[in-house]
């Protein structure tokens, strides 16, 4: 699904370059649940902005869906965005004068679904994620938990092969943290890739694959036990 | 264009900034009425005059004996010059453009005219049949005078319809006699005049009648004629042969402007047309500039619109938006905003002309001057002018912030800060 080899990025910041991204070779397949993690600033932020074409890299080959991805029109990039992929952030990024139900439905509206239509489609997915009463409500009248639920519901709406989550939990406590995570892991059951970038182990250590950056490279990728569903503690627990 | 969701966007971030927009709206939609109200009033204003100058027809002249100001082969200046029928004669023959003549003279004396119990003093006017193609006459009842009243010298009257009402308040005026100093005239037809005072009571007789009976003599007081389809250097032309001639058969010089008083309305029709038109430019550029003020607010708006919106507009492309839905979005709100202002100013300076003109508002707070102010109208060409303007501008208003809005890029505008 995603193949990475020798991908670099730089940022520059007036006369300084930033060599963030310092040659990543890395394979996703399809269907896994795949964590990112870090001590802050090794570059995942900057990894998942290129794996969602949020951003270019300088150097190397993306292939995504079997794609080679090279510098593209942002109204192409607009549109694999659309069809081919999700995205869940620390802060929700839910627009704040929408309701639950038409933030939901938005990625329906750049594909030009009609509002009936997407709106009920919002109304399931809503329902899916335990809120359908709150629908109608403002992203300012939910907590952080349903905030996040309503932003993986938008991210699912448009049945996306690939979700992209930079620390969904983040901005949440350990409880609602873990329901969050139930709900990606069930997502990820229904065929979907979920790449969650953290820097909680055992956020981490509910995924298939741990991918540890440090300093813009991969310092090491983890297994996690392929049964992991039945929560296997004999794993080593990585600091 | 007309997808409803775009519209639902557009409005629900309207709402979100009510104030603002209502306060962008303004200015523009000042601009708008203020273009609006003021064409419409210099178009009332152009029309009030005309019809008030059109009681003589715009392709008249008038001639008017003066007196002269240089002396001139052994004659002292201070002659007065007296016109006479042969005067009229030669002017309807040598001047070959004319299309109708007339001459004025008048009746000495108190004018009081009398039917039965009712009187009153109205000015008596000597003319010929013609008069009636030189002035713009509505003729209300029966006829203007004709060529057999002149030539059988018929003592026959026509009268203007304030005249009627005096003398005739509650019977019907044609065919019955009135008394003109003690003679018996026949009214043959009742007419409407615009006229400049409201005071204007006209009656008009034969000339040949007056010179017969009144004056005895053959003086005329006044020529008036139409010209045929002249530029107003030819009506210039004219006026100087005119002087030419007089100053041979009255003995004074060509060069002497008091002599002879011509009065030629296409010159000063034209010159009222010059200044109407100028008067319409000037208000076309204070409306033009109004709006373009409130189109640089617009502009400001959006820009700061922009600004506000762009984690929004972050959101919108890292889940799909392309940069020329982004574009639409931005550019719709800025036309939006000025073409729905710009059409409450165009509602609202139609709306004023024509409740001014609807319940004769000028008529109310000073009668005097409502003559000079008729049907202040704007053309449908105009408000369609003025549309197009508007949504141009408002394009132009909203493309950069537009632009602006599609080259943010989602990883800056979603960086938590
Ligand atoms: N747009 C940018 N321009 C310049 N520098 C940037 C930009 N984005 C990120 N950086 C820099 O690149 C480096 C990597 O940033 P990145 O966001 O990928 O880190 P991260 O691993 O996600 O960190 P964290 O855990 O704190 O989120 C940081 O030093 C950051 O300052
Ligand atoms: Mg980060």
């Amino acid at each position: 699904m995603i193949r990475l080899q020798n991908i670099h990025k730089s940022y520059i910041t007036g006369t300084n370059k930033l060599h963030v991204l310092k040659g990543i070779d890395l394979h996703i397949k399809k269907g896994e649940l795949v964590s990112i993690m870090g001590s802050s600033g090794s570059g995942k932020s900057t990894l998942l902005n290129i794996l969602g074409l949020l951003d270019n890299h300088d150097e190397g080959v993306y292939e995504l869906n079997n794609e080679e991805i090279k510098s593209m029109s942002e109204t192409k990039a607009a549109k694999l965005r659309n069809n081919l992929l999700g995205f869940v952030f620390q802060s929700f990024n839910l627009i704040s004068f929408k309701n639950a139900m038409e933030n939901v439905a938005l990625p329906l509206y750049y594909q030009k679904v009609s509002r009936k239509k997407r709106n009920k489609l919002a109304l399931e997915y809503l329902d899916k994620m335990g809120l359908k009463e709150w629908a109608h409500h403002m992203p300012n009248e939910l907590s952080g938990g349903q905030k996040q639920r309503v932003a993986v519901a938008r991210a699912m709406i448009t049945e996306p092969k690939i979700i992209l989550a930079d620390e969904p939990t983040g901005a949440l406590d350990s409880k609602t943290s873990v329901e969050v995570m139930e709900l990606l892991k069930e997502i990820n059951k229904s065929g979907i890739t979920v790449i969650i970038v953290t820097h909680e182990n055992d956020i981490a250590h509910m995924t298939d694959r741990i991918i540890n950056l440090k300093d813009g490279r991969i310092e090491s990728i983890v297994e996690n036990n392929k049964i992991n569903n039945t929560e296997s503690v004999q794993i080593p627990i990585q600091e | 264009m007309f997808d409803r969701d775009k519209w639902q966007e557009i409005f629900s971030t309207i709402r979100k900034n009510k104030t603002r927009t209502i306060l962008t709206g303004f200015s523009v939609a000042t601009g708008i009425f203020m273009l609006i109200f003021l064409l419409g009033a210099g178009r009332g204003l152009r029309n009030g005059m005309t019809s008030v100058f059109a009681q003589d027809a715009t392709n008249s002249m008038q001639i008017f004996g003066g007196r002269t100001t240089k002396a001139y082969k052994g004659t002292p200046e201070g002659k007065r010059i007296q016109m006479v029928n042969d005067d009229f004669l030669n002017l309807k023959k040598s001047i070959q453009k004319i299309d109708a003549i007339s001459a004025m003279s008048y009746i000495p004396g108190a004018e009081t005219i009398s039917y039965k119990n009712n009187f009153g003093n109205f000015n008596v006017s000597p003319v010929h049949d013609t008069y009636k193609e030189i002035k713009n006459f509505e003729i209300i009842k029966g006829r203007f005078l004709n060529q057999n009243d002149l030539a059988e010298h018929r003592k026959v009257v026509a009268i203007q319809d304030e005249v009627k009402k005096v003398l005739f308040p509650k019977e019907t005026a044609l065919n019955k006699y009135i008394n003109i100093n003690d003679i018996k005239f026949k009214v043959i037809g009742v007419f409407h005049q615009s006229s400049f005072d409201d005071n204007s009571r006209e009656i008009y007789i034969p000339i040949t009648v007056a010179q017969k009976i009144f004056n005895n003599n053959d003086h005329i007081r006044r020529i008036s004629f139409t010209l045929n389809n002249v530029s107003v250097e030819e009506s210039q032309n004219i006026e100087r042969q005119i002087t030419y001639k007089m100053a041979a058969r009255h003995n004074f010089s060509k060069e002497d402007k008091n002599a002879l008083w011509i009065q030629n309305n296409i010159e000063n029709s034209q010159t009222f047309a010059g200044l109407f038109s100028a008067i319409e430019m000037f208000v076309w550029i204070i409306g033009i500039f109004t709006i373009l003020l409130g189109v640089i607010g617009v502009f400001n708006i959006m820009m700061i619109v922009v600004k506000e919106r762009t984690k929004e507009i972050g959101i919108r492309k890292a889940i799909g938006a392309s940069p020329n839905s982004v574009i639409g979005l931005i550019l719709m709100e800025a036309i939006f905003i000025t073409a729905a202002s710009g059409y409450v100013g165009l509602i609202a300076g139609v709306g004023l002309l024509e409740s001014i003109s609807q319940f004769d508002i000028i008529e109310k707070v000073y009668p005097p001057a409502a003559i000079y102010f008729i049907d202040p109208q704007v053309d449908l060409g105009i408000a369609i002018g003025a549309t197009i303007v508007l949504v141009i501008t408002g394009a132009l208003a909203g493309f950069f912030p537009a632009r602006k809005a599609a080259a943010i890029r989602p990883i800056e505008a979603l960086r938590d800060e």
